[in-house]
């Protein structure tokens, strides 16, 4: 298990661990992690709750830091960066979509997608355009305007995607994102990050508990009490494609 | 610019807690400044008076009087342009409540040197002719509707009797700060009427209003003219006419004390209940700032949001308290005129009305900004899983 | 079925830092509240305390105080010789022709000068104001320039204290007593014999005349003929109505300020709690759904919201009364403008207040709390559960 595409690793971990402290007691979380994720994968990453897939999650999206071992990203060593080199990092590299899609409800959709673009040198129209353009590719042209709380569950979540992909981020991370809704449209999710990996060679790194959504990603990787296993239980290859 | 949007958009998105904080504030800056107005009132006499101008009065108390004698020798000192003189009177118009301020005083050096008491040239001539003519303020004729011609009644409480006098003259105040709630009549008609009733106090005055030549020579003046009766029957206590009035209001100071510690408090009042009102939003908005910091945004940002509502809030509350100064205003003035006949807010109020509101602002939103600023993003995200 | 107690009372303890700013500026509020009513108060127990009913004032008509009258020496003789004066154990009158003037000294502390009553006394003058009483020193001598000042001058007042001089009338003056009037405005005074001081003062008329009534309801009738004599220009008022007269002014005024204040202050009080109280039930929305899906019935939900809101209006009640009690060391002292003299009095506290301050707090919190709570109980079960 844990077969590439091919391409070169996009993310590569090495000897992570993570704990926290709860009262004087210390929790670990995560246990001398080591694998690779390749350029232009879809990867789900499975486990029961407190398995730590979704600290996981946010080490390799820079917004949490890990107690040992290394996240290489893009080639970048991503653990040696300060938080306002990590802050810059993850605006240029990293695109977020999460259960609760977390929009700001005083922002239009159009103003929603155009938030991480505030971050960039790009004129107005030129942010209009990549909004635009966003919002075309997850079908909601027709509501721009529209604030979250007038917009299904759905619908925000396609906002949020947009939003994630507006500044065209090389890695998507995603954290039960059809945790909150229907089954139509958690389907329509689903092919539209499906269609992110193949039409845009996005990389994808997903956690969910939908089997469902698994069933979407190429990859699946299951997370134990903090340890990386593969699908059948037994401790992964320490590389990948090995 | 976007910040900015966020911002009031966040700022009024929970409409009645933004109302009532908003409220709240203007409430406070109102009460402030109408505060501030208040104890400004308190030293408006001083603000009234001359630099040029001295007051002599007896050194044992005000209620001692000073022989008419001094005059003359007061008149001889260097530096002395004019002398006038005259008595508090302090008669009643129909009754306690209608207070106002009257003196028995020498007309003719008495107006020259308030030049600031604006009279018509035909009124000033009537009034230096009719011993028992008197004037008045204009918002003192206004509050009685007196017209020239009309008799006026006192009823004397320090010179006992019945007093009328013909009104003369209404004058007004060249400067905004000049008292038109006063009258004065002729000392002449004082002065007779106790030398046939009370001999023992005629030729007796209250106090001596000294002008001098220039400013610098008021302290060299005051110290001749006391110099002059020391140890004499009558001692004398010459001060400029400011340090007069200080003294006025220095022996009411405790009070005034107390209403400018109230009006701090009314501040600090507010800034508690600001504070609460930022530390609730910040609290419910900790994964929206979250989502920002992971999109990318600084600490720098999350922080410009919160604080900026903050300020936001009380600055709206700061305007619309300033605005609901003035009507305020304006009602005391018309309904509490006994106490308050001018209630004037001064454009330094106004710009302190703004300053406490946004010091509202700035320390209510302190906790919440350290808060916003320093959330860890898997810490603020978490608490909406 | 009503919500325990404990549910309001561990609701407020969960929310800490919200119930403390809420409750601080209630107390705040509440101390605001108290300390005018306590300052009324002191001034109020300061007139009462100075004047005694069966004391009688005879001053100039129309002179609205001592300081301003003039009794000649012949009108007091008058008066003097009228019925009802009190006889004294010794069979003296217990009558006092007095002086009372004021003059200027400067405080010891800012150097600022202040209106002094300085009051030229009688023998009789002691007897009639039994609450003033020599506490150090000795009576001045007569016929000396020797005088006695008040426990509040001899502190406050340059020159005030016992073995100093003052100035005045051409003349050194030695305090040689300090008299100790508890609260009362006598302590604001500095005493000395009469003669001697009409005499400096070159003063040849008395300026009341103060008496005992043999009997207290014997005023009436004497304030009638007095009044009504063509020899006399006088006016009688019992002594516990001259001292109210002689501060109304100040009164209203306090009375006026405190209750502007407190109308304002209050307000800002109960949006604040308002404002707790609203989020509170925001905060809870899926908890009141709950509590209603078991069972319990809107009015106790009510209850419950009304309860922690009028908890929170007590916490901020007790700690701004405690705050408040200690203003009870603190004496203000100010020119009382009627007058121009100096007046102390002390902030106050009764059990009155005590009573009046705490339901003022708990009907703050009620008033803060009623709307919301209003909401929380009107809530639809079935969205409440809903929402997250």
């Amino acid at each position: 298990m844990g077969m590439g595409n091919g391409k070169p690793p996009i993310v590569e971990i090495a000897h992570l661990s993570k704990s926290y402290r709860r009262g004087s007691q210390t929790i670990p979380v995560l246990e001398d992690i080591t694998f690779d994720i390749a350029d232009g994968e879809f990867l789900a990453l499975m486990g029961p709750s407190g398995s730590g897939k979704s600290t996981l999650l946010n080490l390799i999206a820079g917004i949490d830091k890990a107690d040992q071992g290394t996240i290489r990203v893009g080639g970048v060593d991503i653990t040696s960066l300060s938080d306002k080199e990590l802050a810059a990092w993850r605006s240029a590299n990293v695109g977020f979509i999460f259960q609760f899609y977390n929009l700001m409800p005083v922002l239009t959709a159009f103003e929603n997608v155009e938030l991480p673009l505030l971050l960039t040198g790009l004129s107005r129209n030129e942010r209009r355009e990549h909004v635009d353009l966003a919002l075309q590719l997850v079908g909601l042209s027709d509501r721009v305007d529209h604030y979250p709380a007038q917009l299904s569950g759905g619908q925000q979540q396609r906002v949020a995607i947009a939003r994630a992909v507006v500044s065209d981020p090389a890695i998507l991370v995603a954290d039960e994102p059809t945790g909150d809704l229907d089954r139509v449209s958690a389907g329509e999710i689903l092919q539209l990050m499906d269609r992110l990996v193949h039409e845009f060679d996005k990389t994808i790194i997903m956690v969910t508990h939908d089997p469902r959504a698994a069933e979407k990603a190429r990859i699946i990787r299951h997370l134990e009490k903090g340890i990386l296993t593969d699908s059948d239980g037994q401790p992964a290859s320490p590389v990948a494609g090995s | 610019m976007f910040l900015l949007k966020l911002i009031i958009r966040n700022a009024f998105r929970h409409k009645l807690r933004s109302a009532l904080t908003v409220v709240g504030v203007a409430i406070a800056i109102l009460a402030f400044g109408l505060l501030r107005t208040l104890v400004g009132l308190w030293y408006h006499g001083v603000e009234a008076s001359s630099a040029t101008r001295l007051v002599t009065r007896n050194a044992i108390s005000l209620v001692f009087s000073l022989p008419l004698s001094h005059k003359d020798r007061i008149r001889q000192v260097p530096g002395v342009q004019a002398v006038s003189y005259g008595n508090w009177f302090g008669g009643i118009y129909i009754d306690e409540k209608h207070f106002f301020a009257n003196y028995a005083v020498e007309p003719k050096s008495y107006l020259d040197l308030y030049p600031e008491f604006v009279l018509s040239p035909e009124q000033k001539g009537a009034f230096f002719l009719d011993r028992k003519g008197c004037i008045v303020g204009k918002r003192l004729a206004d509050t009685y509707g007196w017209k020239i011609g009309d008799l006026i009644t006192l009823r004397g409480t320090i010179f006992p009797g019945q007093w009328e006098f013909v009104l003369r003259g209404i004058y007004r105040g060249a400067e905004k700060s000049t008292e038109e709630r006063a009258l004065m009549f002729h000392w002449d008609y004082l002065n007779e009427t106790l030398k046939k009733t009370m001999p023992r106090r005629a030729d007796q005055v209250g106090f001596y209003m000294i002008g001098v030549t220039k400013p610098e020579l008021a302290a060299e003046v005051s110290q001749a003219v006391d110099g002059i009766f020391r140890n004499s029957l009558a001692e004398t206590l010459t001060e400029t006419e400011k340090a007069f009035q200080l003294g006025f209001v220095a022996m009411t100071e405790a009070i005034m004390i107390a209403i400018k510690i109230v009006s701090y408090v009314v501040i600090v009042i507010i800034m508690v209940v600001a504070a609460n009102t930022m530390a609730m939003t910040a609290r419910e908005r900790i994964a929206e700032y979250a989502t920002m910091k992971t999109l990318g945004f600084g600490w720098v940002h999350i922080a410009g949001v919160v604080f900026g509502e903050s300020l936001v809030i009380a600055l709206s509350g700061g305007l619309l308290g300033v605005a609901l100064t003035f009507p305020a205003s304006h009602w005391i003035e018309t309904e509490l005129a006994q106490f308050f006949p001018a209630f004037p807010v001064s454009m330094t109020t106004i710009y302190l009305d703004l300053a406490a509101a946004a010091m509202v602002g700035t320390v209510a939103g302190i906790f919440p900004t350290w808060r916003g600023a320093t959330i860890g993003i898997a810490d603020g995200l978490r608490r909406i899983g | 079925m009503a919500i325990p107690f404990s549910y309001s009372m561990r609701n407020l303890w969960t929310r800490r830092l919200t119930t403390v700013l809420t409750a601080s500026g209630m107390a705040l509020v509440v101390f605001v509240f108290a300390a005018t009513l306590m300052l009324a108060e002191g001034l109020r127990k300061t007139l009462v305390e100075t004047g005694s009913y069966d004391n009688v004032v005879v001053i100039r008509k129309s002179a609205n105080s001592e300081v301003q009258s003039g009794v000649d020496r012949g009108q007091a003789s008058t008066i003097e010789s009228q019925p009802e004066v009190a006889r004294g154990s010794d069979g003296r009158l217990l009558l006092a022709k007095e002086l009372v003037v004021l003059i200027n000294i400067p405080k010891r502390e800012s150097n600022k000068p202040a209106n002094v009553v300085i009051r030229g006394i009688a023998p009789a003058s002691l007897l009639l104001r039994p609450q003033v009483r020599l506490s150090e020193g000795r009576m001045p001598r007569p016929g000396s320039a020797e005088v006695i000042a008040g426990t509040s001058i001899a502190r406050r007042f340059k020159g005030g204290g016992i073995g100093e001089t003052l100035r005045f009338g051409m003349r050194d003056w030695t305090v040689v007593g300090i008299f100790d009037a508890g609260t009362t405005g006598f302590s604001s005074e500095i005493w000395g014999d009469v003669d001697q001081l009409m005499q400096a003062f070159r003063r040849p008329a008395y300026s009341s005349v103060s008496f005992k009534l043999q009997d207290a309801t014997a005023f009436d009738q004497f304030k009638k003929r007095v009044e009504g004599d063509p020899r006399l220009t006088v006016e009688a008022k019992r002594e516990t109505r001259y001292y109210e007269d002689q501060s109304e002014a100040m009164a209203k005024f306090l009375r006026i300020m405190g209750i502007t204040l407190t109308v304002i202050f209050s307000l800002g009080a109960v949006i604040g709690a308002m404002i707790t109280m609203y989020a509170a039930v925001a905060n809870r929305v899926v908890e009141i759904g709950t509590l209603r899906a078991l069972g319990f019935q809107k009015t106790s939900i009510l209850a419950a919201f009304v309860m922690e809101s009028l908890l929170l209006g007590l916490l901020g009640g007790v700690v701004g009364l405690f705050g408040a009690s200690f203003m009870q060391l603190i004496t203000i002292s100010t020119m009382n403008w009627q007058t121009f003299s100096e007046l102390a009095f002390t902030f106050t506290l009764t059990l009155d207040i005590l009573g009046k301050s705490l339901l003022f707090s708990v009907g703050m919190g009620f008033v803060g709390g009623v709307l919301p709570a209003f909401r929380a109980a009107r809530m639809n079960i079935v969205e409440a559960l809903r929402s997250t």
